[in-house]
């Protein structure tokens, strides 16, 4: 394993450059983001990630976030254990019945200024599942969201892409 | 000797397949129940179908299936959880979708209704919805034991479900699981869907097994309409199935040492997983695989250079892996967390019918390619890996074995991939017809059961997660451990949420 590890200085790392941020994602943010909050916030954002009913395919994907290839924390991003300490809510899924106390309760308690980003086609707006005696529907039906990220699951490059115009508005 | 030999029944649904379903009445629904509690069968599956409810049995040796139907008196049926535990969470779940009563039970408290719901029973004879009495855990006593309670927001990145602990110090004493946050109704959005929507939900229902419930899904309506998917389908479908295992398996390797605070392995076994999903991407144009697998065949053929892309994918894990392997061994911090952690007994595996690397590294030779066994697995060599700890050593272990039989089946896959068509026609039947699919995910056997109408549309499809059937193990694996291994173990099993509330 050493061999490969002293390979990494060789070739250099995996890690790809950044990505233009998401126009659409710009636009969408420009009207919720407040200048106050922008100034005490800086440059970086404390998400806490929320499965209100996905399937665990975004689960998936939020994950390869934090892999060699997109490296989320580079842009001042990272995942916290406890909505008090976070910024951002990254809500996946539907909104189960079953969760939707669950959601309240952890927005309620994620300090202000704070930004909800509904991510994957369930959580715009329910999705395959919104139909259903068990679904409440998408994030924006339980708490106020301000940014989507639309994919069926979005791969790291469209959450990337979100979470970049999400930085640029916020700081 | 066939299972249903030993089972009286009236006699045998005339359009199921591939395996018989038999209506039984109150006698060989007992005899069934006598043979899953002597362990001369495994439960794979006990669902409603109001006002019946369906229980399918497998033979000891794997090689035979057979569905038992019982039709309900006054909404209720003999309970099987009452002589044998594997059925109970199973009974719980059916009280709550359909109102079906199972008569002695040994645990009536509610499974998927979580008291939000605005129905109850909704798959049944719906009623309004009443204010639930609070949930009653299972009490642990003795002094100076305290709870500790987590979820269903957990910390991580990870499906909700709430944990009750009761420790005595840094030992567990009792976990309970109180799963069902995540239930979004899969099964009754099912009944009246279109094959196509219904397929979609399929894929839907866990997302790290997407191919596999796709795959599940086409094989149970094949054998319902009687259509044969073209042998090109069938291998692109292994294929598929193979690159989901390994990215699965690399994704969860890398995560068992990330909860044992190995980081290193974490992010290598990161970049493999990437690099499978991508290679995945390139062939199918979609780095899960959702929707590729369609009742017929698949949607899509392999892109032209696709092939290549998943040779540089071998090439690169077969140059990679070994060494994350051999990192893995020779690391004594790491082992010293994984070896004898997490223990599950083997007789527990066996009864409970657990599939996957949880029976697998627990000494149950089940892999649902090699027996009963589905095309094309039929026609390619691999091994069934196999240890007896049962700890999450050996479950990291299964994994890894796994990972190489994977690169050698896609091997042969790529080299005896046949040309021609990837879709057969589906046409509708003209009356109902009812079929069964068991294909093996990287977790272990899902299983899909579903019965057409005349008109191509689904009237009631079940979907049968791994999980059930192994979630109820990691309480027992956990005892006498300490709390801070339970991540640990937890993502040795990495059982599904979603898969299991559906």
């Amino acid at each position: 394993m050493r061999k490969a590890l002293f390979e990494s200085f060789i070739y250099g790392p995996l890690t790809e450059p950044a990505l233009k941020p998401d126009e659409a994602g710009l636009a969408e943010l420009a009207k919720a983001v407040n200048r106050a909050a922008r100034a005490k916030l800086g440059r970086s954002l404390s998400i806490r990630h929320v499965d209100a009913g996905s399937c665990n395919g975004c689960e998936l994907e939020i994950h390869a976030l934090s892999n060699a290839f997109y490296d989320l924390e580079r842009f001042g991003f990272h995942f916290v254990a406890s909505p008090r300490h976070a910024d951002v809510l990254m809500v996946t899924g539907p909104v189960s019945k079953n969760m939707r106390e669950a959601l309240l309760r952890t927005y309620n308690a994620t300090p202000d200024p704070k930004w909800v980003v509904a991510v994957g086609a369930c959580a715009i707006d329910g999705g395959l599942f919104a139909a259903g005696y068990a679904v409440e529907g998408g994030v924006n039906d339980v708490v106020p969201v301000d940014l989507t990220i639309p994919g069926c699951p979005p791969n790291p490059k469209a959450l990337l892409a979100g979470l970049l115009a999400l930085l640029q508005t916020a700081s | 000797m066939a299972l249903l030999d030993n089972i009286p029944h009236r006699e045998k649904a005339k359009q199921h397949r591939p395996w018989p379903r038999a209506i039984v009445t109150d006698d060989g629904w007992r005899q069934a129940i006598d043979q899953l509690a002597a362990g001369r069968c495994t439960l794979l599956g006990l669902w409603g179908d109001a006002p019946d409810v369906h229980m399918a049995l497998m033979a000891e040796n794997f090689d035979d299936i057979a569905v038992l139907s019982y039709t309900c008196k006054d909404a209720q049926y003999p309970s099987v959880a009452a002589r044998h535990p594997p059925a109970i969470r199973l009974e719980r779940a059916i009280r709550d979708l359909f109102g079906l009563d199972a008569v002695d039970a040994p645990d009536t408290r509610t499974w998927l209704d979580l008291g939000f719901w605005d129905v109850r029973h909704p798959l049944g004879k719906k009623q309004p919805a009443q204010k639930p009495a609070p949930y009653a855990f299972l009490p642990a006593e003795g002094e100076g034991l305290h709870q500790i309670p987590v979820g269903p927001v957990h910390a991580g990145i990870i499906e909700p479900g709430h944990f009750r602990f009761t420790a005595n110090g840094e030992h567990v004493v009792r976990l309970e699981q109180r799963l069902g946050y995540v239930h979004k109704g899969i099964e009754s959005l099912m009944a009246g869907a279109t094959l196509d929507d219904a397929a979609k939900l399929a894929g839907r229902t866990s997302g790290d097994s997407t191919v596999a419930y796709a795959f599940a899904f086409a094989q149970a309506t094949e054998a319902a309409l009687q259509v044969k998917a073209p042998p090109r389908a069938v291998y692109l479908r292994a294929l598929m199935a193979e690159l989901e295992r390994l990215a699965n398996h690399f994704g969860d390797i890398g995560a068992i040492c990330n909860d044992a605070s190995f980081s290193l392995m974490h992010a290598q076994c990161g970049i493999l997983r990437e690099r499978t999903l991508r290679a995945a991407e390139a062939c199918f144009g979609h780095r899960l695989m959702m929707d590729a697998i369609v009742p017929g065949g698949i949607a899509r053929d392999i892109a032209a250079d696709g092939a290549a892309h998943v040779q540089a994918l071998l090439t690169e894990v077969r140059r990679m892996f070994p060494r994350l392997v051999e990192l893995y061994d020779n690391t004594a911090s790491l082992q010293d967390r994984t070896v004898n952690t997490g223990i599950v007994k083997p007789d527990f595996v066996r009864q409970f019918g657990a599939g996957g690397y949880v029976g697998r590294a627990s000494g149950r030779a089940f892999d649902a390619r090699r027996v009963p066994g589905y095309a094309p697995y039929i026609d390619l060599r691999f091994d069934v890996p196999i240890l007896d700890a049962g700890d999450v050593n050996a479950r990291v272990w299964i994994r890894i074995r796994e990972v190489e039989q994977s690169l050698a089946l896609i091997d042969q896959i790529l080299d005896a991939l046949p040309n021609g068509k990837i879709q057969a026609a589906i046409e509708a039947k003209s009356k109902t017809c009812e079929g069964l699919g068991l294909v093996e995910a990287f977790r272990g056997d899902v299983l899909i059961w579903l019965r057409l109408d005349g008109k191509g549309r689904v009237e009631r499809c079940h979907l049968r997660d791994a999980s059930w059937f192994q979630w109820p193990l990691l309480e027992a694996a956990i005892e006498g451990n300490i709390v801070a291994d339970f991540p640990l173990c937890n993502k040795s099993f990495n059982c599904s949420y979603s898969g299991h509330d559906l």
